[in-house]
C-alpha cells in the first residue's frame, strides 16, 4: 500500500512538472532577431562526442569550455574556433553530473556539479584552488531520495545546486538548487554571508521553486532563472528581491553580457520530453535591456540545427555571438546575431 | 529524462557529528598560545591529469618522500550475477621530497576504495587504511609489492548501502562495538607500531569502537574498547600514535579526547583540552609532542578547525590555524605528518588538498 502511495505521488509530481514545465510568454509585439548557427562548431578528439552539452562559457580569449554529462561528467575545452584545446579534471573527485560551468573576470573556471553538490573553482591553469559544498564519503553508502519535506539547509552544503556568478567585489552567488529552493551569497573566501529563499520552494518575492540558474549584473544584482515559479527574480546585492518578471515564459536560464553597456538573455526554453505543442509555444531566447526593454528574441524548437533542443545555458559574452548548450541535442551551437533597430515597445514584467 | 536518483544518506550522521563538535568547542582550549606559521604554495606538483579528492591520508617517509592517499571520488558498483560489485574510488601518490610527482602506487588495488589514512613505518614500508574495504594494507617501502594485509573487503556490496554494513560490527555476545578477536574492521581510521613492531588499529568509525593488536607478523593479539563514555570506552576511533615507552594514544573523536593506554591496553588517562580529536601525529624521539587537529565537521567552516601542539603529557603548547578554505586555514584536517616538528603535512577532507606547514 505504501509502495503504491509512493507511485501516485510520483505520477501527481511527473504531471504537476510537465503542466508547470509548458509556459508561454505573454510578452506581446517582440521583434525577430535573424541568426545563423556555426555548422559543427566544435570539434571534439577523434572518436569522442559530447553528452548532454548542459553548461558553456567562455574565458577572456574566447575559449570555450563545455561541462558535459558523458558516461563521465567531463569539462572540455576549445579555443575559439572550436578546436579541441584539452580536458580538465578528468576523474576529479567533484565531478558527478554537471550543471553549469561559468568563468570569472579572472578567467577562473567555476563548475557546478549537483551530482557532487559540490562548486569547483579551477584556475586558468585547470588547477583546482576551493571547493563549496561536500559530498558525503562513500562508505556512507547510497539510498533513494527520503519522501518528505527536504531537510533544513546549511550553511556550506548545497543540494543539487544549480549556477554560480560573482558581483564586481568577487562574491560568490549560488542558486541551490533542486532540493533546496535558495540564492545563497558566500565571500570570496567562500565565507557564507546570506541566503534567500530556504530549503523550501515558495512563491513569494524571494523565494524560489527551482533557482535553476543566475547571473550578477554590474551592479551586484543578482538574476535568478526561478524555473518553476516560471519567472525570473532580480535580487540586490544583500539578496533583497526587487524584481518579478513573469511575462518570458519559463525561467530556464539567463546570460549577461560583459561590457559597460551590458544585456541580459533570458531562455523560455522548450521543455524536456517535446511533448505535443511544446514546440509551438516555446523555445524562444530574449534579449533585454537591465532595465527590462526586450529588445528582441529569437529562434524555436527543432531537433535539427538552428532549431534548439532544451536549451540549458547561454554564453553572450558577446552579445552578438551567442553561445548555447542543448540537454536533448547533446550539442553546443553557436549564434550569429544580425543587428536589429531597438524597439525598446515591451516590457519585461 | 527520469532516472532513478540516488543520495547518500547523510544527515542523520551529520548531524549527530555537529552536536557532538558543538558541544566540544567549550572543552577545546581556546587560550593556548598561537603559533605563528606559514602554508607553502603548491606543495605538491600535480600532473594535469591527476586531481587530488578529499585527502583520507599524507605521510612522508625517512627520505621525505611524500605520500597521499586520496578519494578520488565515483567508486563503481557493477553488476555480476546475482551480486554487485564495487571498485575504485580512491588512489595512492607518491611525490618526492620537493614536491615532484613520482609515481601511483597501487593503481587499481582491489583495497582502494573510499581513503582513510596512510603512514609509514620505521623501515619505509607504506600503510594504506580503507574505511570502505575495511583493509590495511601494507606495501613495501617501493609500493612495488604488498607485504601485509589486514582485513578482507567484503565480496559484494549492497546498494543502498546505509552506512551500517561491514564485518565487524558488534562482536557476537560482546559489548557494542568491541569487535571480535580477529581483524574484521568496520572503517578503520589508522595504524600505528610500537618499538617491537607491534601493530595498533584504530577501529573505527563504523560500528566498531576499539583498538586491535596484532605481532608483527599479524597475528590477532588482542582488543579492547567497546560504544560508549567511559574510561576504555569510544565513541568513534579517529586516530592513533604510540610513544616510545609502547603507550597508546587514541584519539576518540566522538567523547572529544584523547585516551593514553598501555601496551596492553590497560587505561592510563584522557586528555579532554583539545576538542574533538580528529587527527593525531606523534613526533619521534625521546621528546616527542603530539600534533592534535579539533578539525571542523566538513559542513561548517565557522568553528573550531585549529590544530593542537602538545606535551604527551596533556600540556599544551601553542595552537595555530582555524577552519576555513584559504591558505592558512583548515577543511576537516584528517591527516597530519609530523616527521619534522618544525614542518608538517596536513590533509584536508573540505579543500581536496595537502598543504605543507611550516612553524616559526
Amino acid at each position: 500500500m505504501k509502495r503504491v502511495l509512493m507511485l501516485s505521488a510520483a505520477v501527481a509530481t511527473l504531471l504537476a512538472g510537465l503542466s508547470f514545465a509548458q509556459q508561454k510568454a505573454t510578452i506581446s509585439g517582440v521583434p525577430e532577431i535573424p541568426f545563423t548557427t556555426v555548422p559543427n562548431f566544435l570539434k571534439p578528439p577523434p572518436g569522442e562526442i559530447l553528452g548532454e552539452s548542459v553548461a558553456v562559457a567562455t574565458n577572456s580569449k574566447g575559449h570555450i569550455f563545455v561541462f558535459h554529462r558523458s558516461a563521465n561528467t567531463r569539462l572540455f575545452e576549445f579555443d575559439q574556433t572550436g578546436n579541441f584545446v584539452r580536458e580538465i579534471g578528468s576523474g576529479y573527485y567533484g565531478f558527478e553530473f554537471s550543471h553549469s560551468v561559468r568563468v570569472d573576470k579572472d578567467d577562473n573556471i567555476w563548475t557546478v556539479d549537483e551530482g557532487a553538490n559540490m562548486i569547483t573553482k579551477f584556475g586558468p591553469d585547470g588547477r583546482v584552488l576551493m571547493v563549496l559544498g561536500t559530498k558525503p564519503p562513500a562508505v556512507l553508502g547510497a539510498v533513494a531520495y527520503p519522501v518528505g519535506p527536504n531537510p533544513p539547509a546549511q550553511k556550506y552544503v548545497l543540494c543539487r545546486p544549480t549556477d554560480v556568478g560573482w558581483d564586481p567585489q568577487g562574491d560568490i552567488f549560488v542558486s541551490d538548487g533542486y532540493c533546496n529552493n535558495r540564492v545563497v551569497k558566500y565571500d570570496r573566501n567562500g565565507r557564507f554571508i546570506a541566503q534567500a529563499g530556504s530549503e523550501k520552494a515558495g512563491s513569494g518575492p524571494g523565494e524560489f521553486n527551482l533557482p535553476h540558474a543566475l547571473q550578477v549584473d554590474g551592479n551586484g544584482h543578482v538574476w535568478v532563472a526561478d524555473r518553476s515559479n516560471n519567472r525570473y527574480q532580480e535580487l540586490d546585492n544583500d539578496l533583497k528581491p526587487l524584481r518579478q518578471i513573469k511575462n518570458l515564459g519559463t525561467g530556464w536560464t539567463d546570460c549577461i553580457s560583459s561590457g559597460p553597456h551590458q544585456y541580459i538573455f533570458f531562455s523560455n526554453s522548450n521543455p524536456n520530453g517535446n511533448m505535443p505543442g511544446t514546440w509551438d509555444n516555446t523555445g524562444e531566447i530574449y534579449k533585454a535591456e537591465l532595465d527590462g526593454t526586450v529588445i528582441g528574441k529569437f529562434g524555436r524548437p527543432g531537433k535539427v540545427a538552428p532549431g534548439f533542443q532544451v536549451v540549458h545555458m547561454m554564453d553572450c559574452r558577446n552579445p552578438n555571438e551567442i553561445i548555447v548548450g542543448e540537454i536533448e541535442s547533446w550539442r553546443v551551437q553557436k549564434l550569429l546575431l544580425k543587428p536589429v533597430a531597438a524597439s525598446g515597445g515591451s516590457k519585461a514584467q | 529524462m527520469r532516472s532513478i536518483r540516488v543520495k547518500h544518506k547523510s544527515y542523520p550522521m551529520r548531524a549527530t557529528f555537529t552536536v557532538l563538535i558543538a558541544v566540544s568547542a567549550a572543552v577545546a582550549q581556546s587560550d593556548a598560545p598561537e603559533i605563528r606559521f606559514d602554508s607553502v604554495p603548491n606543495p605538491l606538483k600535480l600532473p594535469a591529469n591527476i586531481y587530488l579528492g578529499e585527502v583520507g591520508g599524507v605521510a612522508t617517509n625517512s627520505r621525505g618522500d611524500v605520500f597521499v592517499y586520496t578519494r578520488t571520488g565515483h567508486p563503481t558498483i557493477t553488476i555480476g550475477t546475482s551480486r554487485p560489485f564495487a571498485h575504485g574510488g580512491s588512489r595512492l601518490f607518491e611525490f618526492d621530497r620537493t614536491g615532484r610527482f613520482v609515481r601511483e602506487i597501487g593503481k587499481d588495488s582491489y583495497g582502494f576504495m573510499d581513503a582513510s589514512q596512510v603512514r609509514v613505518d620505521p623501515a619505509d614500508n607504506i600503510w594504506a587504511v580503507d574505511e570502505m574495504t575495511n583493509m590495511i594494507m601494507k606495501f613495501d617501502p617501493q609500493g612495488q609489492r604488498i607485504l601485509m594485509l589486514l582485513g578482507r573487503k567484503a565480496e559484494n556490496v549492497n546498494v543502498p548501502a546505509g552506512g551500517r554494513g561491514g564485518a565487524g560490527r558488534g562482536g557476537r555476545g560482546g559489548n557494542p562495538g568491541a569487535g571480535q578477536p580477529t581483524d574484521l574492521f568496520d572503517r578503520p581510521s589508522d595504524v600505528a607500531w610500537d618499538a617491537a613492531g607491534n601493530i595498533f588499529v584504530a577501529d573505527g568509525m563504523g560500528s566498531n569502537a576499539r583498538v586491535a593488536k596484532f605481532d608483527k607478523q599479524g597475528k590477532f593479539v588482542k582488543s579492547w574498547g567497546s560504544k560508549g563514555t567511559g574510561n576504555g570506552e569510544f565513541a568513534s576511533v579517529h586516530g592513533i600514535a604510540v610513544d616510545l615507552q609502547g603507550n597508546v594514544y587514541v584519539a576518540d573523536a566522538g567523547n572529544k579526547r584523547i585516551q593514553i593506554f598501555d601496551n596492553e591496553g590497560n587505561f592510563r588517562k584522557s586528555l579532554t583540552n583539545v576538542g574533538s580529536p580528529q587527527a593525531v601525529c606523534m613526533t619521534k624521539g625521546a621528546n616527542a609532542v603530539l600534533y592534535v587537529s579539533n578539525s571542523n565537521p566538513v559542513d561548517d567552516i565557522d568553528r573550531d578547525g585549529q590544530i593542537y601542539k602538545m606535551h604527551l603529557d596533556g600540556t599544551v603548547v601553542g595552537q595555530f590555524g582555524r577552519a576555513g578554505k584559504q591558505p592558512k586555514e583548515f577543511g576537516t584536517v584528517n591527516a597530519i605528518d609530523c616527521r619534522d616538528e618544525n614542518t608538517l603535512y596536513v590533509g584536508e577532507i573540505g579543500n581536496l588538498r595537502v598543504q605543507k606547514i611550516v612553524l616559526h
